[in-house]
């Protein structure tokens, strides 16, 4: 164990993403970093900022707007010896690099029998609220948890960031980190010791006894808050959070849905075909003679998300609509 | 940078070279020759979309690399692969969807892959290899182990913007990359006057990379220019473009019969009967004495042979198992 000192270490969203990768950096000089900004910028979030001084521009690149162009371009490089990480400065940029991500990255390893490989990264955003418009606040992580080949990660807290990035880092196969935009500030606990977090293990941020809200990324915060809130109101909120969309902890959601016999599904993504659907289905499907009531869902309303403030705010789950979804859920209104 | 290079001295090819050449554009043939004869026997599923008429393309680029160069292929892309040094025995295999194959079945006439021979695989998306051969050439410089990485497409690839910003991105990093345009004049079935705006070559010379035009039916022209690119790619010179000026006898896909409305077969003669790359290089290597007529039968019997025990190797070969099916999902 360590010393209590570096227990109490604190660390934001991004300076623990920065400090995997520089970690990993130091570790395998096959790392390395390309993307729109991503040396002396640091990114607009600042989340690179110093690594280009230590690691020099060789391996911290930066590249002409060219999502298709320099995704392509690391898939290639991931085959032949390197490990890039590809940064998609938003998320909804992901849009561009599609067939370099769907159709190579996903299937080479398949398509050559096992051959070749994409040990890859891609780093990009998600969530709304940052009043961004409809361009810049899309949380489109269920495109690439639908297809084989690609794993996804979507850490909740800088504890979880830095390990599944690590771990991403070091997998064989091409895996897509997505990080909240407006988490990057938040601050928890990071110890300085080395670990990483293997893909497909989910986490219980809090235990409860009757109901569990299933969060990812962003809306891990706000079930929390709304457990916070539910307890008030005399009801015990399990919150799972699933790390990785794919590979998927499904022993962990149905093991805790069979205890609760109540479940919410909160992700920022569109509720209509998307992640919320597919969890729902494997709760309902694994603890069905269990559950009390139908397994609710909760995701971004189905429209472009909207400019204006009032607007923006109704279109994604917050802790008081959780909180009234789960004290109806429970018949407490 | 526009350049023009003259076909090989004649002296500085030697004839062992030459007489590779041949074998190696004549094993292309007659592996399609076969392919044709398995698809309309209904012994291969898919589609098979032949290399025939193009053979001086492959082999003059691939005789001008090392086995451990990288190349990326296309949808037509059998020539390219059996030219960097694919056997013919898995190449059908793996058409055929047995498990012997170079991709175990899982791959098929269109994505044919094999590290062992640096071929990264054909890929049936247009213009989707190029920015994985681009990344081939990046890592190539990164890890300086003096590799380059040629990237073969047809002249349909021209249409997709992802060509054009993987160029800006290898004249940018000066990587040793050769993107070589088949011009076979036809983008499925339309001509690609249809399709193609402006001239070819000034695309690549727009980003600065060094291009050349080449008659994609004389191998020796080909290889020349492939000789000279690949040396300057490989000594920091950066990345060029060759446009090779070839066509395809055959229709799109073997199921591609009735031609008429977008060719005519006056013109699939003339080709046949003046361009032909491989019967010009014969006419050349016995005019010159570099060869005798027997000695190129005495090739083609070999080859003939091989080819058909390569294809019944395949037939007999077992298809995979059901089990296989989850497997190579992730490494």
């Amino acid at each position: 164990m360590s010393t209590p000192e570096v227990n109490e270490r604190e660390l934001t969203f991004a300076q623990a993403v920065r400090e995997a990768l520089s970690e990993e950096m130091r570790r395998d000089p096959n790392v390395c970093i390309m993307g729109e900004d991503v040396a002396e910028a640091g990114t607009p979030f600042k989340v690179l900022s110093g690594l280009v001084e230590e690691f020099g521009k060789e391996r911290v690149l930066d590249t002409p707007i060219s999502e298709a162009g320099f995704t392509g371009l690391a898939v290639g490089a991931a085959m032949t010896g390197l490990r890039p990480i590809v940064d998609i400065m938003f998320g909804d940029f992901i849009t561009l690099t599609m067939d370099q991500m769907v159709n190579q990255a996903a299937k080479v390893h398949y398509m050559s029998g096992g051959k070749w490989k994409v040990p890859m990264v891609m780093r990009t955003t998600l969530g709304a609220t940052r009043r961004s418009a409809a361009q810049h606040s899309q949380s489109l992580h269920a495109w690439f948890s639908h297809v084989p080949g690609l794993k996804v990660v979507l850490p909740s807290t800088p504890y979880d960031a830095k390990g599944l990035l690590k771990a991403a880092i070091r997998d064989e196969n091409p895996v897509v980190f997505f990080e909240d935009k407006m988490m990057y500030k938040l601050k928890g606990p990071v110890p300085a010791e080395e670990y990483t977090i293997p893909l497909g293990v989910a986490d219980v941020k809090r235990e409860g006894s009757d109901i569990t809200l299933v969060a990812t990324s962003s809306m891990v915060q706000v079930a929390l808050g709304a457990a916070t809130m539910l307890e008030g109101a005399g009801i015990s909120a399990e919150v799972i959070d699933p790390r990785t969309t794919w590979p998927l902890d499904e022993k962990t959601l149905i093991a805790s849905v069979k205890k609760t016999s109540r479940a919410i599904v909160l992700d920022e993504g569109y509720e209509r075909y998307g992640i919320t659907a597919e969890i729902a289905s494997v709760i309902s499907a694994g603890a069905f003679y269990d559950l009390d009531a139908p397994v609710r869902r909760m995701g971004a309303m189905h429209v472009p998300i909207p400019f204006s403030p009032p607007l923006e705010d109704m279109t994604v789950p917050t802790e008081n609509s959780v909180f009234e979804a789960a004290k109806s859920l429970c018949n407490r209104n | 940078m526009t350049t023009v290079i003259e076909r090989s001295d004649e002296a500085q090819v030697d004839a062992t070279r030459l007489l590779r050449f041949y074998r190696q554009m004549l094993a292309i043939r007659l592996f399609e020759e076969r392919v044709n004869d398995l698809y309309t026997r209904a012994l291969m599923p898919g589609l098979a979309h032949l290399y025939i008429g193009e053979e001086a393309v492959a082999v003059g680029m691939c005789e001008a690399l090392r086995k451990d160069d990288y190349i990326t292929s296309t949808h037509r892309g059998h020539g390219h692969c059996l030219a960097k040094g694919a056997s013919p025995d898995r190449m059908f295999a793996e058409l055929l969807g047995k498990e012997a194959g170079y991709c175990r079945g899982k791959g098929g006439s269109m994505h044919i892959a094999d590290p062992d021979t640096g071929n990264m695989g054909a890929n049936a998306i247009v213009a989707g290899s190029v920015g994985i051969a681009t990344g081939a050439a990046f890592s190539a410089q990164r890890l300086d182990n003096g590799r380059i990485a040629v990237c073969f497409f047809g002249e349909g690839a021209l249409g997709q913007g992802s060509l054009y910003e993987v160029m800006n991105l290898a004249q940018l990093f000066k990587l040793p990359v050769i993107y070589v345009c088949e011009n076979n004049l036809y983008t499925e079935y339309t001509h690609f006057s249809e399709t193609t705006a402006g001239d070819i070559l000034t695309r690549a010379t727009a980003f600065g990379l060094l291009a050349a035009e080449v008659d994609g039916q004389d191998v020796r022209s080909v290889h020349a220019v492939a000789s000279q690119f690949a040396e300057r790619a490989r000594h920091g010179g950066g990345p060029g473009f060759i446009l090779a000026n070839t066509y395809r006898y055959s229709g799109h896909h073997v199921g591609d019969i009735n031609r008429a409305y977008y060719r005519s077969k006056t013109e699939e003669q003339s080709w046949k009967a003046e361009r032909d790359p491989i019967q010009n290089l014969v006419a050349w290597m016995t005019a010159s004495n570099v060869a005798q007529k027997t000695q190129l039968e005495e090739i083609e019997k070999e080859l003939i042979a091989e080819m058909d025990r390569a294809a019944e190797f395949a037939v007999k070969a077992p298809y995979p198992n059901p089990n296989q099916v989850e497997e190579h999902v992730y490494a």
